[in-house]
């Protein structure tokens, strides 16, 4: 499909890659994304990149939906897709059963054990594909087949920032004590907000993520370091 | 120059620091937030000479009581119709006023509006999250929500007697219909969607708050049962679920969502819609973008003008009848 334009009111540009989510259309995303950022027209406030198209919003004041349209098309004509390679990020999980309510309801439902259905996640290779729902709540493509669990018919309230939550083939580490309708497997000790005002969240679209088991005493003391600064 | 500082009697739900907002985050899913209404914000800075952006508060229908306990500051209160009491004086919104320790001020809802501001000659002193204190509400970071029993402290608290007194409010704002640009997802609604959007007529519901505002009115089928992938939100996305109830997305929108959308309002439209309440009617008019960057820009030229006159000073009381007096020739008996 050639990419499409949409204007969106007064103050953006959607750039559509495809209909259905494809590996394809999200690395195209990223490379207009990277394109558009290594080469900024002028008036752009920013781009917000999702599964299959990019949002370019602008000041109306200052340039306007054609000007943006051209310069995309612009981009896309030197865009090359294959050279995508995001930051690999270390994720520690601690599976500690009172971290993990849903690990036994994931285990019987598909027929594994606890410990295989935390190695088949463990094994997972993740994609940060999006951001949304809140700040920080980076949607990760790359859970294993045999794990994939749908959603619960009802969400559960007041769940722990650092929640390690599966639904589908998409992995996601909260950010904030938040409901989910997902199932909760494990904590992680690793803060999403970074604290660092020049890289304030730890993953950008793109980049790939593995996790690593750890236990409780490892836990507890990576996030005392949190605690402290 | 000295602090103010005011207990915080009482505060409705809702009721944030706001500055001008974080634009720029929306790909770590943060929406910019800031003030549902950023005409009547500016110029609640403006008419106290403040640069814009800065923090003030931001007043829901449930309204706001402070009693000053330390030092004296001037502020400003724009936004809808609100009632505004001080000591035993009572006022409408769009007012300059001092109060001094020991004094009372209370904002309350009154005959139209969703949301007032509440600016202050100073700094409101205030945490801030990614360079902002602008409250993201679902989150809470940011400023926050301001709330009884907090202490609220304005530095470098001054006091501005040559701009006290009634703030002209703002005349070249559209009273039509709320401007829309169809799309993106417009053509996976059923035949005559568009149609009935921009023909019948929609009421404000209570499922209102600084996220979204949920309309009812003639339902908007989906061409299908369809789930589209998740993709970009703005604010002033009408996103409509499956059951054919249509949202505006509105200050802390999500950032991502798979509904379609069938259409968005323009920006300056966005503000004028924040301020309707639960029950009022409204119309839309399908406008195309061109035409919707005409139209903001006309708005944007006239609001630079508006705020860039009601930022000058009036004078002192005497100055003032003195000026009056000079202009219109007419003299006091």
């Amino acid at each position: 499909m050639e990419p499409q334009f949409k204007a969106i009111a007064d103050h953006a540009v959607l750039v559509t890659f495809a209909k259905d989510v494809s590996e394809e259309a999200h690395n195209s995303v990223i490379a207009l994304d990277n394109a558009i950022a290594a080469d900024t027209p002028v008036g752009v406030i920013e781009t917000v990149p999702a599964l299959v198209n990019l949002l370019v919003s602008f000041d109306p004041i200052m340039t306007d939906h054609i000007t943006i349209e051209e310069h995309i098309r612009k981009c896309l004509n030197g865009l090359k897709t294959k050279v995508i390679t995001g930051v690999q990020r270390h994720i520690q999980v601690c599976y500690e059963a009172s971290f993990a309510p849903d690990l036994g309801a994931v285990a019987s439902a598909t027929g594994l054990s606890k410990d295989a259905v935390i190695n088949a996640h463990l094994a997972g290779d993740y994609h940060v594909l999006m951001y949304g729902f809140s700040p920080g709540y980076a949607y990760l493509s790359g859970v294993a087949e045999q794990i994939q669990v749908p959603r619960k018919p009802a969400p559960v309230r007041d769940v722990p920032a650092g929640s390690v939550i599966i639904a589908g083939p998409q992995c996601l580490i909260t950010t904030l004590t938040m409901p989910t309708g997902w199932s909760i497997i494990g904590r992680s000790p690793n803060a999403i907000f970074t604290g660092d005002p020049t890289h304030p969240f730890l993953f950008d679209v793109g980049d790939n993520v593995t996790f690593e088991r750890i236990d409780l005493a490892t836990f507890e003391s990576s996030n005392r370091k949190i605690d402290h600064g | 120059m000295a602090d103010a500082v005011f207990s915080v009697s009482f505060a409705g739900p809702l009721v944030t620091v706001q500055d001008a907002g974080r634009p720029g985050n929306m790909r770590y899913g943060v929406s910019a937030s800031g003030p549902m209404d950023r005409l009547a914000y500016d110029a609640a800075n403006a008419a106290l000479g403040n640069p814009q952006g800065s923090t003030a508060i931001e007043i829901s229908l449930g309204g706001l009581m402070l009693q000053c306990k330390e030092g004296a500051v001037t502020l400003a209160i724009t936004g809808g119709d609100f009632v505004v009491e001080h000591g035993t004086q009572k006022t409408s919104s769009w007012t300059v006023l001092t109060i001094s320790k020991g004094e009372r001020i209370a904002i309350r809802a009154g005959r139209a509006g969703s949301w007032a501001y509440l600016a202050f000659a100073g700094c409101v002193v205030s945490k801030d999250w990614l360079q902002s204190q602008a409250t993201h509400s679902t989150s809470g970071f940011g400023g926050g929500a301001v709330q009884a029993g907090h202490s609220l402290t304005i530095s470098d608290a001054t006091i501005c007697d040559d701009r006290l007194g009634e703030i002209v409010q703002p005349d070249f704002t559209s009273d039509g219909p709320i401007r829309i640009v169809t799309g993106p997802q417009d053509h996976h609604f059923s035949e005559g969607a568009t149609e009935r959007l921009v023909t019948e007529t929609y009421q404000v519901t209570d499922a209102y708050d600084r996220m979204g505002m949920r309309l009812s009115g003639p339902l908007l089928e989906l061409d299908g049962a369809l789930s589209i992938p998740s993709e970009p939100i703005v604010r002033g996305s009408i996103q409509v679920s499956g059951d054919g109830v249509p949202t505006v997305l509105l200050a802390d929108h999500q950032t991502t969502g798979g509904y379609p959308k069938i259409a968005t309002v323009i920006s300056c439209d966005t503000d004028r819609l924040a301020q309707f309440r639960a029950g009022q009617s409204l119309r839309f008019t399908s406008i195309s973008s061109p035409q919707a960057i005409d139209d903001v820009r006309t708005f944007l030229t006239q609001k630079t003008q508006y705020l860039r006159d009601i930022s000058v000073p009036r004078g002192s009381l005497a100055q003032r009848l003195m000026r009056e007096n000079l202009i219109h020739g007419c003299v006091f008996d």
